[in-house]
C-alpha cells in the first residue's frame, strides 16, 4: 500500500463532505487524512485527502469520485512535484529547566513558540509530514500533553495551475 | 448535453443547459407547488405514481388540475417507486415517483436502491418538513437526502421555491442521461407553500457533470483488430445495450463478425433469442453454453456490462483465456471487478456503430477470424445440455411448463415483469425474448415484490401492450396490494402466481447445501409443533384475495387444464387478472453454478457435471 494525494475541486454546497466521505466509507476505502476549504474562487472548495491504497484501487478511487455530480476535477499530486504541508500544535511539558531545550528544538525546526506558561509551551509548526514527525520525537521526551494536527494540504510546482480549467467551466455555465 | 446517451426511445424534452442570455419563455407569478407541476409538464412527465401526505400536500392541489399529469394513487410508496422503474424499463422513459417526508420518503428507499443498481431513470419527489424545521426531529422528519445518498445518482433538497423549475429541469437531466439512474428531490413545505416565479427553460447548472458518450476511435480500432485476430470471441452483452437503444447495432455487429452472443439477466431482449447465434444467459443460473462460451472464450467483447459476480462466479477463473474488451458509459465500471485489454468508455449505440465500421475495415484488409472450430464446439455444447426440464412424476403442473406455456401463448411483443427467486430464473430461461424493453426483473438488488407493481407501472405507460406479471407466492405476498391501485386505475395487467407454498429459492438452497432441513422456506402453513393441521392449507387463498382486490381470479392444478386457463386469462382485459398456478414443490432451477465456486464447476442438472472435451487446446 502507498499514500497518494488527492486535491478534489468540488463545488461549494451543502453536503459535499458527506458526499465524499461517504463514497469512502461504503467503497470500503480509507482515508489517513482529509482537509477542506475554499478556493481563490468562492463557488468551489478544494479537498486534500490522502488515502493509501494500491494503484488499482486509486483508479477506482478516482473514477467514483468522479461520478459526484457537485465533484469538478481530480488531480493526484506526486510527491516530488508537489509542496504538502501540515500544521500542528503542541503543547510541551516545559520548567525552567527545559525550557531552553525546547527552545532550541524549536528554532532548528523553524517552529514557532505560540503560547508560554509556567508548566509547558505551546508550539506551532508547518511542514511535511516527515519534518513534523520528527520534531515530534524530539519533543517526546519532555512529554507532550496536548496534540492537534491538521489534515495534508498540497500544491503542484511551478505556473500551472489546476483551478484554471475547472473555473472556465463555470463561468461558461454562469 | 448527450442526444445519443439515453438512446433511441427518447425522453422527455430537455431543458436548455447552460442557457446565456436567451430569454425566458415564459414568466408565470405561482406557489412552488404549482410551479413543480408546470416544470413536471414541461419535462413531459405523464405519468406520477405516488401518495399524498402532510408536508408534500401543497403539491398535490395543483396536481388535481393538471391535464398533463396522470397521478395514480398507489397503495404503498414502495409501489409507487417500482411502479415507476416498470414504467421506465418499458417506455425508455424517465419514471416518476411521489411520497410524502418521513415513512413516506424512506417507504421509496428499497425502490430507489433497486433502480440504482439496475440503472433506471427515475426522479423520486418526496415533501420535507418546512425549512425552519429542519433538523429539529419535526413530526415526520427524515433526511431523506441523507439516507438515498449512496443509492442515487444524485439528490438536492429544496428549500428556495424559485429553485424547482431549475432542480426539476436538472434531476430528469442527470437521471436520463449517461449511465442512467434514479434522482430524488427533496422538497421544504414552505417552498412549495410560497409565491414565486415559474420561468421555463430554467438556466440549469451542473458544470461536474459531463458524461462521455462519443468513444474513442483508437480504441474501437483495436477492438476491432483483436475481434479479426480471435478465434473463440463471444459477445458479452448486459444491460447498457437495451438502455441506449443499440439493439439494431447489435445485430449488425453480431451478424457481420458471425461471434455469438450471451445476453445478462439484464439484457434479454437486447438480441433476439430465437437468432442462431444467440446462446442464451450466462452466469450462475445460465445456459451451459453461455457459461461455457464465456470460460473458454478468447475474446470478450462486452458492451454494456459490468462483471457482475452473479455473471463471473469466482474473479479469478472467470474467462481464463480471454483478452478483454469493456466498452461502458461509466468509466468506473471499466476494469472494476475485471481488467480490460482495451477500455472504451462511450455509449453503447455509438460504440457498436464505430465498432461496425472498423470491423469492416479489417475484414476489408484481408484480416478476418476464422470462428468454424469455435462453433463446433458451441453447437455441440448447445446440443448436448439444452435447457430443459423433468415433468413431476406425481402428475402435479410442473413451474417451468406453466411459464413456458405463458410465453408461448402470449400476444407478440407481450412485456413480462418477474419478482426474484426461482420463477425469475425460469421466466429468464423458458420465455422467448425477441424485443428490447419486453422483460423487465430486479437483477442487482434481486428486490422480492418487484414484479407486480413493475408490470402495473408497464401497463400504464404501454396501455396497449399485454403484461404478464410472472411472480412467486412469496414475492406476491410482498406487494399485491398495487393489485387494487390496477383494478381502480384501469391498468389491467396478468399476474401469474407460481405458487409452490414455499420461498423456493432458499429453498433450493436448504435441499442442496442445508441437508433438507427446510427452516422457515414453507409459506404454506405454520411450524408443524405448533399447528400441524396447518400444513397444506392455502393460506392465503390467492383466488379470494384476487377477487377482494377487484380483479378476475382462476386456479390451475391440472396440466391439462394448463393452456385452457392461460387463454382464458388472456381474454381478459378489463380488469387485472390473477391466476394461481398450483405447482410441484420440488422442481428445481438448473444449470447452477454453486455461490462462490468457479464457473467450470457449473452443473447442467443435479449431479450432471458438462464434458466440455478439450477445445481450449486447439
Amino acid at each position: 500500500m502507498s499514500k497518494h494525494t488527492l486535491s478534489v475541486l468540488v463545488e461549494n454546497t451543502p453536503g459535499i463532505l458527506a458526499r465524499i466521505a461517504a463514497l469512502f466509507s461504503r467503497r470500503g476505502f480509507n482515508i489517513d487524512s482529509l482537509a477542506v476549504g475554499v478556493t481563490e474562487h468562492p463557488d468551489i472548495s478544494r479537498i486534500t485527502i490522502v488515502v493509501s491504497v494500491e494503484s488499482l484501487p486509486l483508479e477506482q478511487v478516482t473514477k467514483q469520485l468522479n461520478k459526484l455530480v457537485n465533484v469538478l476535477k481530480i488531480v493526484e499530486l506526486e510527491p516530488g512535484s508537489a509542496i504538502q504541508r501540515e500544521l500542528v500544535l503542541v503543547k510541551v511539558r516545559a520548567d525552567n529547566e527545559t525550557r531552553s531545550q525546547i527552545v532550541e528544538i524549536v528554532q532548528l525546526f523553524r517552529a514557532k513558540t505560540v503560547d508560554v506558561s509556567p508548566e509547558a509551551v505551546t508550539i506551532e509548526a508547518t511542514g511535511s509530514s516527515d519534518k513534523l514527525e520528527a520534531m515530534l520525537r524530539m519533543l517526546e521526551p519532555f512529554g507532550i500533553k496536548e496534540l492537534v494536527q491538521s489534515g495534508t494540504i498540497a500544491i503542484g510546482r511551478g505556473a500551472r495551475s489546476i483551478t484554471d480549467r475547472s473555473l472556465r467551466a463555470l463561468d461558461r455555465s454562469a | 448535453m448527450t442526444e445519443q446517451a439515453t438512446g433511441a426511445h427518447h425522453p422527455q424534452p430537455r431543458a436548455r443547459h447552460s442557457g446565456g442570455s436567451q430569454q425566458p419563455a415564459t414568466v408565470e407569478h405561482v406557489t412552488g407547488a404549482q410551479s413543480l407541476i408546470r416544470s413536471l409538464e414541461e419535462v413531459g412527465a405523464d405519468t406520477v405514481f405516488g401518495i399524498p401526505g402532510g408536508a408534500i400536500l401543497p403539491a398535490y392541489d395543483p396536481m388535481m388540475d393538471s391535464s398533463k399529469v396522470r397521478h395514480v394513487l398507489v397503495r404503498h410508496e414502495q409501489g409507487a417507486g417500482h411502479a415507476a422503474t416498470g414504467y421506465a424499463q418499458a417506455t425508455g422513459k424517465v419514471g416518476v415517483c411521489m411520497a410524502t417526508s418521513g415513512p413516506g420518503a424512506t417507504n421509496l428507499v428499497t425502490p430507489i436502491a433497486d433502480a440504482h443498481m439496475d440503472s433506471v431513470p427515475l426522479v423520486a419527489i418526496t415533501g420535507q418538513v418546512a425549512s425552519k424545521a429542519i433538523g429539529t426531529d419535526a413530526f415526520q422528519e427524515a433526511d431523506i437526502c441523507g439516507i438515498t445518498m449512496p443509492i442515487t445518482k444524485h439528490n438536492w433538497l429544496v428549500t428556495d421555491p424559485a429553485e424547482i423549475p431549475r432542480t426539476i429541469a436538472e434531476a430528469f437531466h442527470v437521471a436520463s442521461t449517461g449511465r442512467p439512474g434514479p434522482v430524488l428531490v427533496d422538497i421544504a413545505k414552505d417552498a412549495l407553500q410560497a409565491q414565486t416565479t415559474f420561468v421555463w427553460p430554467p438556466h440549469t447548472d451542473l458544470p461536474g457533470y459531463r458524461p462521455v458518450t462519443k468513444p474513442h476511435a483508437k480504441q474501437i480500432r483495436e477492438a476491432a483488430r483483436l475481434i479479426a485476430e480471435s478465434r473463440r470471441p463471444v459477445l458479452y452483452v448486459g444491460g447498457g445495450v437495451l438502455k441506449a437503444g443499440a439493439t439494431a447495432e447489435l445485430k449488425v455487429l453480431a451478424e457481420l463478425t458471425g461471434a455469438p452472443v450471451v445476453t445478462t439477466l439484464m439484457a434479454l431482449g437486447a438480441f433476439p433469442d430465437s437468432h442462431p447465434q444467440h446462446l442464451g444467459m450466462p452466469g450462475m443460473h445460465g445456459s451451459v453454453t453461455a457459461v461455457a462460451a464465456l470460460q473458454k472464450s478468447d475474446l470478450l467483447i462486452t458492451l454494456g456490462a459490468r462483471f457482475d459476480d452473479r455473471v463471473t462466479g469466482k474473479l479469478d477463473s472467470f474467462a481464463p483465456y480471454a483478452k478483454v474488451v469493456h466498452a461502458d458509459i461509466d468509466p468506473a465500471e471499466i476494469g472494476k471487478n475485471r481488467a480490460a485489454d482495451v477500455p472504451i468508455v462511450g455509449d453503447a449505440r455509438e460504440v457498436i456503430a464505430d465498432l461496425i465500421v472498423a470491423v469492416q475495415a479489417e475484414y476489408e484488409a484481408g484480416h478476418k477470424g476464422d470462428y468454424s472450430a469455435w462453433w463446433k464446439d458451441l453447437n455441440r455444447w448447445r446440443e448436448t445440455y439444452p435447457l430443459g426440464y423433468d415433468l413431476p412424476e406425481d402428475g402435479s403442473l410442473s413451474p417451468q411448463q406453466v411459464i413456458q406455456r405463458i410465453g408461448k401463448l402470449a400476444p407478440e411483443g407481450t412485456i413480462f415483469a418477474a419478482g426474484v427467486g426461482q420463477h425469475q430464473m425460469w421466466a429468464a430461461h423458458f420465455i422467448g425474448y425477441e424485443q428490447p424493453a419486453t422483460w423487465l426483473n430486479s437483477g442487482g438488488a434481486g428486490t422480492m415484490g418487484y414484479a407486480v407493481p413493475a408490470a402495473m407501472g408497464a401497463k400504464a405507460g404501454k396501455p396497449d401492450r399485454t403484461v404478464w406479471a410472472i411472480d412467486g407466492d412469496g414475492c406476491f405476498q410482498m406487494t399485491n396490494q398495487e393489485l387494487v391501485t390496477c383494478a381502480l386505475n384501469n391498468i389491467p395487467i396478468k399476474v401469474a402466481i407460481i405458487n409452490n407454498g414455499a420461498l423456493g429459492m432458499v429453498r433450493q438452497w436448504q435441499t442442496l447445501f442445508y441437508n433438507q432441513r427446510y427452516s422457515n422456506t414453507v409459506l404454506h402453513s405454520g411450524p408443524d409443533d405448533v399447528n400441524p393441521e396447518a400444513r397444506g392449507t392455502r393460506v392465503p387463498d390467492f383466488v379470494k384475495l384476487a377477487e377482494a382486490m377487484g380483479c378476475a381470479a382462476l386456479r390451475c392444478e391440472d396440466p391439462a387444464e394448463l393452456d385452457k386457463v392461460i387463454e382464458e386469462a388472456n381474454a381478459i382485459n378489463d380488469r387485472p387478472v390473477v391466476v394461481d398456478f398450483i405447482v410441484h414443490e420440488d422442481a428445481q432451477v438448473w444449470p447452477m453454478v454453486a455461490a462462490g465456486t468457479s464457473n467450470d464447476e457449473v452443473m447442467a442438472a443435479r449431479g450432471v457435471r458438462p464434458d466440455f472435451g478439450d477445445s481450449e487446446d486447439d
